[in-house]
C-alpha cells in the first residue's frame, strides 16, 4: 500500500472525499449568508437558527403530519423562508440605512431567541430523524464505503449552489438585484418594487438554509445548538470567500471542508480551529477576501 | 446569572427558640436566614448537557429537600448556569460562597468545570455534592474532605462496559475522544482496563467538544481494523457519532461500539431505530424496580416531559443524604465547616429510592451498583422512554475503582 505523508493513499482519499461532503454543507449554507450580505448589507447572524429551523421543520413535518423526507425538502425551506419574511418585514427592514452592526446585533438576538424558544419546547438532546430507505446503505468503493445518503448531499449541494449563482449572475431577475444593490433609487425609477424584491431575497437566503438542515437532519444531531456549532465556521468561509462573492462563497465552502477534513487526519485536535487561521492569514493578506472587491 | 428560587421549609418557632436560647441576642430576620442552609444548583441550563442536568436536576434537588419533610431545617436552593466555561462556574461558585452564603454546590456536569468548582469549595471548606461530571480525578488525586463523587464516574463506566466488551472478544480498541479532562480521563481508564486483560489500543483520535462530523474519524477508525471503537464523549457529541455510525454501516460489518457514556436523554435523542443494540453503563434506570417507579412517578410531573437520568437521580440521592446529615448535626455545624457535614455524610449509611442502600468512601466516592443495559430494537419497546433491558448488575463493592488505586492523599495505605 502506498503511502502520501504518512497517510495510507486510500484513507487519505477517503478523507478527500469526506471533506469534500463537509464542505458541501459549508457552500450551501455561506452561499445564503452571502447572497443575504451581497444584496442586503445585512450581516444575517440568525442563519445557524433558520438552519436548525429547517431540520426541526422536517421532523415536525414527519411526527405531527406523517409528511416524509422528500416533501420535507420542499416544504420545509418555504416554511422557513416565510417565518424569515415575517422577520425581515418586522425588524429587519428597519435597519438598512443604519451601520452593519445593528443588523449583526438584532439578528443575533435573533438567533439566541429562536434557539432558546425550541431548547424550552424541545430539549437539548436532540430529536430522531431517520434516513429515507432510498437513500440508506453504502457503496464500496475500494478505497472506503461510502453512505449512499452522503453522495446525496453533495448532488443536491451543487445543484443548489450552480442554481443560484446562475440566478443571480446570468438571469434578468439577478440583474434587477445586483442593480438594487448599487442604488436602489435608479432601480425603483425604472418601476422595480425594490422593498419587496429585497423582502424576498432575505426568504429565499433563509430557505437556502432550511435547505441545508432538511438535508442536515439524518445524519447529524437534531437539536437547537445544530446550527450554532456550525455557524462560526461558514461565517470564517464567508470572510475567506470575500463577502457577498457569490462564487467565492461556494468555492470557499468546498475547499475549506477539504482542508478541515485532512486536518481530522494530520492534527485531529486541531480541526476546529484550522479555518480561523486560514481566515487570519487571508484577512492579513488579502483583506476583501479571496473572491473579494476591495 | 444567578436567580434565587427560594425553597424554604421555615420553622420559625425552632429558630426563636435557637436565637432566644443564644444568650438574648436581639432577634431579627437575619437570624433565621443564617440558619439556612443554601443549595446551590450549578449547571449547564443552556447548552449540550442541558437534558442531563439543567431544569431537571433543580427539580430532583427540590423534590429532595420536600421528601426529608421538617426536621428543623430551613433549605433554600439557587440556581445558576456555568455555560460549560471552568472559568464561569468558579466564578459563581465563589460569588455564591463569598456573598451568597452558599452552603453546598451540587450537580456540576462537565469535568474540566467540575474539577475547577473543586478547588474553590475545598479552599472556602464547603460541601460539594457532584452528580454528574465524569472524571475519577475527583476521588483520585483530586479528592478533596469538602467533595462527595455521587453518581458515576469514567473508572466505573471503563469497568461495566469495557469490560464487558473485553470479555466478548473484542481485544482491539480504537477511541474517539472528545478533547478535554472528561474524554481523556474515560479514554485512559478503558484503555487501561483493555490492556489488563491482553487487549490492545491499536489508535486514538481526539475531537474538539461539539465537532459534528465524525465521518473523518470513523473511516481513521475503520482502517486500523479495530474490532472495537471506543467513544469516550458525551452528549451531543456521541448523538452525532452514533447517528454516522449506523450511516456508514460500521456495525452491519461487525465492528463493536462501545458508548462508554450515554444518558437515557441520548436513547431518546437517537431514536431507537439507531440506537437498538447498543450498551451502556448507567447506576440508575427510572424503570429498574418499584422503588425507582416511584420516584420517576413523583417527580415527573415537574419536568417538562424529561425524564429523570442517573445524574438527576444522584442529585435527588446526594441532597437527601446531605440534609439527613445536617439534620442530625445540627444547621450551625453544617454550615460551620463543610468537611465535617462530609465527614458526617460518610459515616452515615446512604438510603433512597433511586439508588438502594449504599455508602461513602473515605475519597469521597458514593458506592452503590451498576448495570450494563442493552437497548431495545424498537419492537421490543412497549413505548416511550422504555429503552432498556438489563444485561448484568455489578455489585457495589466491585464496580468503582478500589480505595487504594486512586492515589488519593486522604487515603493512608
Amino acid at each position: 500500500m502506498d503511502d502520501l505523508f504518512g497517510i495510507p493513499a486510500p484513507l487519505l482519499f477517503g478523507q478527500l472525499l469526506l471533506g469534500l461532503i463537509n464542505g458541501a454543507f459549508y457552500a450551501m449554507l455561506s452561499l445564503g449568508l452571502a447572497v443575504i450580505f451581497g444584496l442586503l448589507n445585512i450581516v444575517n447572524m440568525a442563519h445557524g437558527a433558520q438552519f436548525m429551523m429547517g431540520a426541526f421543520a422536517a421532523w415536525m413535518l414527519l411526527n405531527w403530519l406523517g409528511i416524509g423526507y422528500w416533501a420535507a425538502l420542499l416544504l420545509a425551506p418555504i416554511i422557513v423562508g416565510i417565518t424569515g419574511i415575517i422577520l425581515e418585514k418586522a425588524f429587519i427592514s428597519r435597519l438598512y440605512k443604519l451601520d452593519h452592526l445593528y443588523g449583526l446585533l438584532l439578528t443575533f438576538g435573533l438567533a439566541l431567541i429562536i434557539e432558546g424558544v425550541f431548547r424550552n419546547e424541545f430539549g437539548s438532546s436532540g430529536l430522531p430523524y431517520r434516513i429515507p430507505a432510498e437513500l440508506s446503505g453504502a457503496w464500496d468503493l475500494g478505497f472506503m464505503f461510502m453512505p449512499v445518503y452522503r453522495g446525496w448531499v453533495v448532488i443536491a449541494a451543487l445543484i443548489l449552489c450552480l442554481a443560484t449563482w446562475l440566478i443571480i449572475e446570468k438571469t434578468r431577475l439577478g440583474a434587477y438585484l445586483r442593480a438594487a444593490t448599487e442604488n436602489a433609487a435608479l432601480v425603483q425609477a425604472f418601476g422595480v418594487n425594490v422593498p419587496r424584491m429585497v423582502t424576498l431575497t432575505y426568504g429565499f437566503g433563509v430557505a437556502l438554509a432550511a435547505v441545508g438542515g432538511v438535508l442536515a437532519a439524518p445524519i447529524y444531531s437534531v437539536n437547537p445548538q445544530m446550527g450554532s456549532n456550525l455557524i462560526i465556521v461558514v461565517f470564517a468561509v464567508v470572510v475567506i470567500g470575500g463577502m457577498g462573492s457569490i462564487l467565492g462563497s461556494i468555492l470557499t465552502g468546498f475547499a475549506l471542508g477539504i482542508v478541515e477534513g485532512l486536518t481530522k487526519v494530520f492534527w485531529p485536535e486541531a480541526s476546529a480551529t484550522v479555518i480561523f487561521v486560514i481566515m487570519a492569514i487571508v484577512l492579513l493578506a488579502r483583506p476583501a477576501g479571496l473572491f473579494g472587491r476591495a | 446569572m444567578p436567580q434565587p428560587m427560594t425553597n424554604r421549609r421555615s420553622l420559625i418557632a425552632g429558630a426563636t427558640a435557637t436565637a432566644t436560647a443564644l444568650g438574648g441576642l436581639p432577634w431579627r430576620g437575619a437570624r433565621a436566614q443564617a440558619n439556612t442552609l443554601k443549595i446551590g444548583v450549578l449547571n449547564d441550563q443552556s447548552g449540550v448537557y442541558r437534558d442531563i442536568s439543567g431544569p431537571t436536576s433543580v427539580a430532583c434537588v427540590r423534590q429532595a429537600v420536600q421528601d426529608l419533610g421538617s426536621r428543623g431545617l430551613n433549605v433554600e436552593v439557587v440556581v445558576a448556569d456555568h455555560q460549560n466555561k471552568p472559568d464561569v462556574g468558579s466564578n459563581i461558585a465563589r460569588q455564591w460562597i463569598d456573598r451568597d452564603g452558599v452552603d453546598v454546590i451540587v450537580d456540576v456536569p462537565n469535568s474540566a468545570v467540575a474539577l475547577a468548582v473543586n478547588g474553590v469549595v475545598r479552599e472556602r471548606n464547603k460541601v460539594y455534592l457532584n452528580s454528574t461530571a465524569a472524571t475519577a480525578d475527583l476521588t483520585g488525586p483530586q479528592c478533596s474532605p469538602n467533595t462527595v463523587h455521587w453518581t458515576y464516574d469514567t473508572w466505573m463506566l471503563a469497568r461495566s462496559t469495557g469490560g464487558a466488551m473485553v470479555k466478548a472478544g473484542g481485544d482491539s480498541w480504537f477511541f474517539i475522544t472528545a478533547d478535554y479532562a472528561f474524554g481523556h480521563a474515560l479514554e485512559r481508564d478503558t484503555g487501561n482496563f483493555v490492556k489488563a486483560q491482553n487487549g490492545r489500543v491499536v489508535g486514538a483520535v481526539r475531537h474538539p467538544l461539539g465537532n459534528t462530523d465524525y465521518s473523518s474519524f470513523l473511516v481513521q477508525a475503520q482502517s486500523s481494523r479495530a474490532k472495537v471503537i471506543g467513544l469516550a464523549n458525551a452528549g451531543t457529541d456521541t448523538v452525532n457519532a452514533v447517528k454516522q455510525l449506523a450511516e456508514f454501516g460500521i456495525t452491519r460489518r461487525g465492528t463493536k461500539v462501545a458508548v462508554l457514556l450515554m444518558f437515557i436523554n441520548d436513547v431518546h435523542g437517537l431514536g431507537l431505530q439507531a440506537a437498538q443494540g447498543l450498551v451502556c453503563t448507567e447506576t440508575f434506570y427510572w424503570d429498574l424496580n418499584d422503588r425507582t417507579r416511584a420516584f420517576t412517578n413523583k417527580v415527573r410531573p415537574h419536568l417538562a416531559g424529561n425524564m429523570p437520568a442517573m445524574s438527576h437521580a444522584g442529585c435527588y440521592s446526594a441532597v437527601l443524604h446531605y440534609l439527613k446529615a445536617a439534620a442530625d448535626m445540627g444547621a450551625d455545624k453544617a454550615k460551620a465547616s463543610g468537611a465535617e457535614a462530609v465527614a458526617r455524610m460518610k459515616a452515615m449509611p446512604t438510603e433512597d429510592d433511586c439508588f438502594g442502600a449504599g455508602s461513602i468512601r473515605a475519597d469521597g466516592r458514593k458506592i452503590h451498583p451498576s448495570y450494563l443495559f442493552e437497548v431495545k430494537s424498537p419492537a421490543e419497546s412497549k413505548g416511550p422512554w422504555d429503552y432498556y433491558k438489563l444485561l448484568q448488575t455489578t455489585p457495589a463493592e466491585e464496580a468503582f475503582r478500589p480505595l487504594a488505586e486512586g492515589a488519593c492523599p486522604l487515603v493512608r495505605s
